[in-house]
């Protein structure tokens, strides 16, 4: 955190100042660990076994916080008789297919629920399917990420439990045996962290939780950078749970995000699989509105969720305006379908299969930053054309001339036919609009400075792109043309025919009230969107963003004028509704008195009859807190009291989720795609339902169950540097950033370096079965080798800033040339994280040597493409 | 300066005279660095912004003389930085000024081996007409069950993580309007 | 004048009054402390930025993740990162017990030596290429994962580990001996007690450049007219100019963890010995004050430091002493020859008219 976001760290300082306890757990000793209380170095790659541990550590001697689990979590719902847990199967969980290397995930349902897929049927009354089939299109589009904010679906909330958590089958016993064999030892033997450095985590982390106290955890994305990453997540979930921290001043889960506005373009989405706030994008079966709308909540179910119709037609009308009726179904038609993974990873590969003409490159320099480069920059020179909107001429803009595929011969200038448009893009101060940050903040920025010559914002380019094609179609009767047709597009102030206005697009993402009296005023909060029409919002987790007509992100008043700067709900405003701590409503305990005065956030008010605190409650805010509901109730009215967690189906954390997740009910410990180590947890080495590729062009190193495997023997990972951001488009060209650090370089232990003959600030070669790079050679203590069971495991670490181009400052060869494709099922996000590697002295060699280099690499380890590519490890016998 | 003036100004004689005998201070200061204001002061109006580096978010107050930014630096008023800037928020000027920066539009043609300008409209105008082109050849209406589709694959396009949540709005809307799909930014990365 | 004049030179005083500041406002300086230090350079890049110092060097030192080296006419704050065999106090780095082999903060720390000294092509050991085929890859064994620990082979194992990070900038002596032999009044006290270089009056005489204990102080390399102020002295001003606006340094303001903390030297002085009480209360012995003392060689600094170790460690001489200290004598016997050398100046100023 230190290392990556310096300023959001001053409050990790001044808390440890207060005498918080700050644990770094990290494979590298990095700026955090220097002033850590304590630093756990860690096998890259096996932070589940780690996380389990801690469970397993909780569980067996009773630390968590009985009172918090038994009332708000799902640790007394019983589980369907049909699941069976990786503890019975040797690292699988029932339901898995082979075929498709995907879960049927209905056997992991709660007792009485038909299976996790009820929403697919709910209204149609079709049912869960539950076959293979749809669980490998689940996997295609990414349905993980669809629940950005919310739990999956359930049938309806009407649940088993046993408030005595004894019932063999409620979860948390189910927790207790899935965790049974995550003891201190083999969290050793996988991690490579001493027993008693472990146990000292296991230690802080119970002790400072509990009614007095609470424990965050703070992870950054490397995180989700892996083929289980969902489940790294899960793992802290479950620890957070447990010991009641979530919904806590000074508790939670927090991600890092390390883009001005990541959390923002996951909100109002630029990603194929959702709409904004989390809608998902109609599928191929959803004929209908009614078809799409009970793919996303059943009635049945309890809490927010349930009123997905409204958001979706507040969308709609949003977007289609006068043009969307109920008779048309509020212009849903007009909406594209998926039917896949359309994700940014199989875009590429469809690049390089010809299926596509044209890509659009907004701030983003995939030639450096994605994993696999040189598949990102051959996808490229197959396009038709290519648009790079930028402040520089970044890698991507310039592939064509200076990529390193250009140098090994596989690329000639003269042969691409792409065509590329360099646009100049406008800074951050050459633009007004909103940056969400990491906690949902949005914030409004003023306008400083026009931007210069025929650099322009997004804003405009993007206005002017619609309004021309909407002119070139204009009078078109063609179906396909009439969303486009009808779609409202002003966002032009009076007098203005140039600058679109980011208020208006607020305004519009805000939705207000369309009919009545009310018509025009802006919508103070979701709770007011209706699914008749009669309101309008662009999204919906936004609303309340323009409350009162005031541009509430633009709240500039200082924290000195707010009581300090803790909360501070005068600047800017966080989505939603402006509460800065997500289910808050756990800070209390069951009756609405907060658990102890020190950690006091939000209570019920008696005498007041209402929910109030310091933070806004995010609770309906009149429900008392022993409030039952009736029977069939459902939605936000089928909320009991005490069911703090909203937008869940049945209001409770789910330590086990019984659907959402395609990849296991609980997280698992499954080795990386490429792992120099045998899963010591079960015969299944890898996630099996992870999504790999097998092409000639995305070629894996033997993983340690295949021979070959000695050919790469060392873990690498990549991460940043303070002085760099992500693919240097925004650092390598600032001279007073490059300075300081100049060159690639790779980080080795000493041991590392004397195994090798590597000599601090010398060159080494890093070589995968992709390709190899060149790096400096920076030999420090702060990367130590493991004992992983006897077996010295060493790890190499490399900053990925860097990328082989000819106009930045400063210029390098790209880590994360070094990776193959291997995804999270959930969200179809990259691992790249953790993979194996050669690494020899010297510099690499160039021009066609290096392919020679790299195959004769592959050769010696018998690289084919189906190395790797076993998604089932189990014993025949087993399996 | 009447010549009086001068005399008295000149550092030698305020160092016989004033309190400075040795020189070393108020008699050693220039007229140029006893009139030094920072640009801070100097400047027509200050914008306030947000640091466009990582997310957490930190204030940054945008100082603006001559439609030119001087600096850029942190806003002691949020709750969330209180003022202060990692190095990176803290080369934003540099990144603003950048004499790097590219200010018209370049254009690369097929097989081309050197950028070339373009105006800006006529440059967009081209964008324009390969969208619509690409859309056209490459639309899908359903599929092979007869399930609806109602879009193109072909074109994709890739970031937003930097950019306003207003524009990504706009992005999203329009690809969606039009029948993209492929339409994804860092979040996936 | 002797009196005065003596403790002028050395020992305590206030120095801006001393320089002939009336109603001169409260010394100002600069607190570091390393200890909440976490090495993220924004102090290096916010002091460039508002100052225009120019980007000097793309060079990777090999130095942990130090690549500014020292302090220099374009570097005014320059932050040291060490790697150290050594506990930090109760801190847990998680290497005793690990497996592995003796440390590498030695090598790590040679290099950095002779990069610092050495020039640009001895930095890269290495650069021969590799060649294809297996003979290309030397005679390294490529088998398995070592199963012998790495540090068997001289029995050595790792204990205990910590990264000090040090950002150092001008100390602003009381006795600033680089003002003391400046010639031309160009390096002169304000009335905040600073020492400041004035561009317009420097000619670059370079007599300053030795004239510092701390190795601080540098003329700017560069040719004139394309470097700004190229070939004349440049050093920390303490942000002069803003200071004159009530403003703060640019590196104190964008310190993330207020590691580097500017205010009245007095209040700060107080500030840190009450950190040094508690940091020894807490288990960290090695905490000390560098350069807070009115009594040492240079009468105390106004930026001054709180350590974890040596002076030495992070490249801060030990015991520094202004290189004016016996000036007073020397100043005795040239008086004469300078109220010479004043007469003939004022008849120059007088017959050649403004």
């Amino acid at each position: 955190m230190a290392e990556c976001h310096p300023v959001g760290f001053q409050w990790v300082m001044e808390a440890k100042a207060r005498g918080a306890k700050v644990i770094h757990i990290d494979p590298r000793f990095t700026r955090t660990s220097a002033v850590s209380d304590v630093h756990v170095p860690l096998r890259a790659g096996s932070d589940i076994a780690f996380l389990g541990g801690i469970v397993k550590y909780i569980l067996d001697n009773e630390l968590y916080f009985r009172e918090y689990v038994t009332a708000y979590t799902n640790a007394a719902t019983l589980i369907s008789e049909d699941y069976q847990d990786t503890e019975n199967l040797d690292g699988l969980f029932s339901g898995y297919d082979a075929a498709t290397g995907t879960y049927d995930t209905s056997s992991w349902a709660y007792e009485g629920h038909d299976g996790g897929e009820s929403r697919r049927g709910a209204v149609d009354g079709a049912g869960a399917t539950g076959d293979g089939e749809h669980e490998a299109e689940e996997r295609e589009r990414a349905a993980g990420q669809e629940l950005g904010n919310r739990g999956a679906n359930l049938e309806h909330s009407e649940v088993e439990r046993d408030e005595s958590l004894q019932h063999p089958r409620c979860v948390l016993q189910v927790l207790k045996r899935h965790y049974a064999r995550y003891t201190p030892e083999v969290v050793e033997e996988v991690c490579g962290v001493p027993k008693e450095l472990f146990l000292q985590v296991c230690e802080a982390v119970t002790v400072n939780s509990g009614r007095e106290r609470t424990t965050a955890w703070v992870y950054s994305v490397g995180w989700t950078q892996h083929s289980v990453g969902v489940q790294y997540i899960r793992g802290s979930a479950i620890i957070q749970l447990l010991l009641g921290n979530m919904g806590r001043p000074g508790g939670g889960i927090m991600a890092l995000r390390g883009h001005a506005s990541i959390q923002g373009s996951t909100d109002i989405p630029t990603l194929y699989n959702i709409l904004p706030g989390y809608l998902p994008m109609p599928r191929a079966e959803h004929a209908s509105l009614r078809d799409y709308l009970g793919s996303i909540g059943s009635p049945g179910q309890k809490g927010f969720w349930t009123q997905a119709p409204a958001y979706t037609t507040s969308l709609l009308k949003a977007w289609f305006g006068d043009a969307a009726t109920a008779e048309n179904d509020y212009g849903f038609g007009w909406l594209p379908r998926i039917n896949g993974n359309h994700g940014t990873y199989q875009t590429v590969m469809d690049m390089l299969d010809d299926k596509v003409e044209g890509y659009f490159l907004l701030g983003q320099n995939p030639a450096v930053g994605s994993a696999h480069g040189r598949m990102q920059r051959m996808g490229m020179s197959h396009l038709k054309w290519l648009v790079v909107r930028d402040l520089q001429l970044i890698e991507s803009a310039t592939f064509w001339k200076d990529a390193p595929e250009i140098a090994t011969g596989e690329l000639r200038t003269k042969d691409i036919e792409t065509e590329v448009f360099f646009f100049p893009a406008a800074t951050h101060v050459e633009k007004e609009g909103t940056f969400t940050q990491t906690q949902r903040m949005l914030q409004w920025r003023e306008k400083a400075v026009s931007p210069p010559g025929d650099a322009r914002s997004e804003l405009h380019f993007f206005f002017h792109m619609g309004r021309m094609l909407r002119e070139r179609y204009e009078g078109s009767t063609l179906e396909r043309d009439q969303g486009l047709l009808s779609m409202t597009w002003d966002y032009l102030e009076p007098g203005e025919s140039e600058e679109p206005s980011a208020d208006l697009v607020l305004r519009e993402v805000n939705g207000c009230h369309l009919a009545g009296d009310e018509a025009g005023r802006p919508l103070s909060t979701f709770v007011e969107m209706k699914d008749d029409g009669t309101t309008s919002g662009g999204c919906w987790i936004y609303t309340g963003v323009y409350a009162n007509g005031i541009n509430q992100a633009a709240r500039r008043t200082s924290w000195r004028e707010q009581g300090g700067p803790w909360l501070a709900r005068e600047w800017g405003w966080a989505w939603p509704a402006n509460r800065r701590i997500l289910y808050n409503r756990a800070s209390a305990d069951p009756e609405g008195k907060p658990w102890s005065e020190r950690k006091a956030l939000v209570w019920w008010d008696e005498e007041a009859g209402r929910w109030t605190g310091h933070d806004v409650p995010d609770f309906p805010v009149t429900k008392a807190p022993s409030y039952r509901p009736p029977e069939g109730a459902s939605g936000p009215d089928g909320l009991a009291g005490d069911d703090p967690f909203i937008m869940q189906a049945d209001g409770k954390g789910w330590l086990f989720a019984p659907s959402g997740l395609l990849d296991g009910p609980l997280p698992a410990h499954y080795e990386p795609h490429e792992s120099p180590v045998r899963n010591p947890l079960y015969s299944q080495q890898s996630n099996p339902t992870r999504l790999n590729f097998r092409r000639k062009d995305n070629l894996s190193n033997p993983p340690v169950t295949e021979p070959g495997n000695d050919v790469f023997p060392y873990v690498f990972t990549t991460y940043r540097l303070t002085e760099h951001h992500t693919a240097g488009g925004m650092s390598r060209w600032v001279p007073y950033l490059s300075e300081l650090q100049p060159e690639f370089f790779c980080e080795v232990s000493p041991e590392l370096a004397r195994e090798r003959g590597l000599e601090n600030l010398g060159w080494a070669t890093i070589v995968t079965a992709r390709t190899a790079v060149e790096a400096r050679v920076l030999v420090t203590d702060r990367v130590v080798p493991l004992d992983i069971a006897g077996t010295v495991v060493h790890q190499i670490g490399l900053p990925y800033h860097w990328g082989v181009g000819s106009d930045a400052y400063v210029s390098g060869d790209s880590a994360n040339d070094l990776f193959a494709l291997s995804l999270d099922p959930n969200v179809l996000i990259q691992e790249c994280k953790a993979a194996t590697c050669d690494i020899q002295p010297g510099r690499r060699p160039t021009g066609p040597d290096l392919l020679r280099f790299v195959e004769e690499y592959r050769s010696r380890a018998g690289v084919t493409v189906e190395t790797g590519n076993a998604l089932l490890t189990l014993p025949e016998a087993t399996a | 300066m009447g010549l009086t003036e001068a005399f008295l100004g000149w550092p030698v004689v305020r160092q016989l005279t004033g309190n400075d005998p040795l020189g070393r201070g108020a008699a050693a200061q220039s007229a140029r660095t006893a009139a030094l204001q920072p640009r801070t002061a100097t400047a027509d109006r200050v914008a306030r912004t947000v640091c466009p580096y990582c997310a957490v978010g930190c204030g940054q107050l945008a100082y603006v003389k001559d439609e030119k930014v001087v600096q850029i630096e942190g806003d002691p008023d949020s709750p969330i930085s209180r003022g202060r800037l990692c190095p990176k928020g803290s080369a934003s000027e540099q990144l603003v000024n950048s004499d790097r920066r590219k200010t018209t539009v370049l254009y690369r043609r097929p097989r081309g081996t050197e950028w070339e300008e373009l105006d800006l409209d006529t440059a967009m105008s081209m964008v324009a007409d390969r969208v619509a082109d690409a859309r056209e050849r490459t639309w899908q209406d359903s599929d092979e069950q007869g399930r609806p589709l109602r879009r193109t694959m072909g074109f994709a396009s890739l970031g937003g993580a930097t950019l306003d949540n207003e524009e990504n709005y706009l992005i999203k809307k329009l690809f969606t309007a039009l029948g993209a799909v492929q339409i994804e930014n860092q979040a996936r990365i | 004048m002797s009196e005065r004049g003596t403790t002028s030179w050395y020992g305590p005083l206030d120095p801006a009054p001393d320089a002939g500041w009336t109603e001169a406002p409260p010394r100002k300086g600069f607190f570091t402390d390393t200890s909440i230090c976490i090495g993220c350079k924004a102090c290096e890049v916010a002091c460039k930025e508002w100052n225009a110092v120019p980007e000097d060097g793309l060079l990777m030192l090999g130095s942990s993740y130090d690549n500014t080296g020292a302090l220099g006419a374009s570097t005014w704050r320059h932050v040291a990162f060490i790697e150290q065999p050594k506990a930090l106090g109760p801190q847990e780095a998680g290497f005793a017990g690990t497996a592995a082999g003796p440390p590498g903060s030695d090598v790590l720390n040679r290099t950095a030596d002779s990069a610092l000294t050495g020039d640009r092509t001895a930095l890269g050991t290495d650069s021969s290429r590799l060649e294809v085929g297996p003979a290309g890859l030397g005679a390294v064994d490529l088998g398995m994962p070592s199963m012998t620990l790495p540090g068997s082979v001289d029995g050595a194992q790792r204990t205990d580990f910590r990264w000090l990070m040090a950002s150092d900038v001008c100390k602003h002596c009381t006795h600033a001996g680089c003002l003391d032999v400046c010639p031309t009044g160009a390096l002169f006290r304000t009335e905040f007690g600073t020492v400041v270089v004035q561009d317009d009056i420097c000619n670059g005489c370079g007599y300053c450049v030795p004239a510092c204990p701390f190795g601080v102080i540098d003329r700017r390399a560069g040719e004139k007219g394309v470097t700004k102020n190229a070939g004349i002295a440049q050093k920390c001003t303490l942000c002069y100019d803003r200071l004159g606006d009530g403003l703060q340094p640019a590196c104190a303001k964008a310190c993330p963890t207020t590691s580097i903390q500017f205010g009245d030297l007095d209040e700060l002085r107080e500030r840190a010995e009450k950190r040094v009480e508690q940091m020894h209360a807490q288990g960290i012995p090695s905490a000390r004050l560098y350069g807070e003392d009115p009594c040492d060689g240079v009468g105390g600094v106004g930026a001054f430091f709180l350590l974890l170790d040596e002076p030495e460690v992070y490249g801060l001489p030990p015991d520094p002493v202004v290189t004016t200290r016996d000036l007073p004598a020397m100043w005795k016997k040239a008086a004469l020859a300078a109220a010479t050398m004043l007469a003939g100046a004022v008849a120059v100023f007088v017959g050649g008219g403004s």
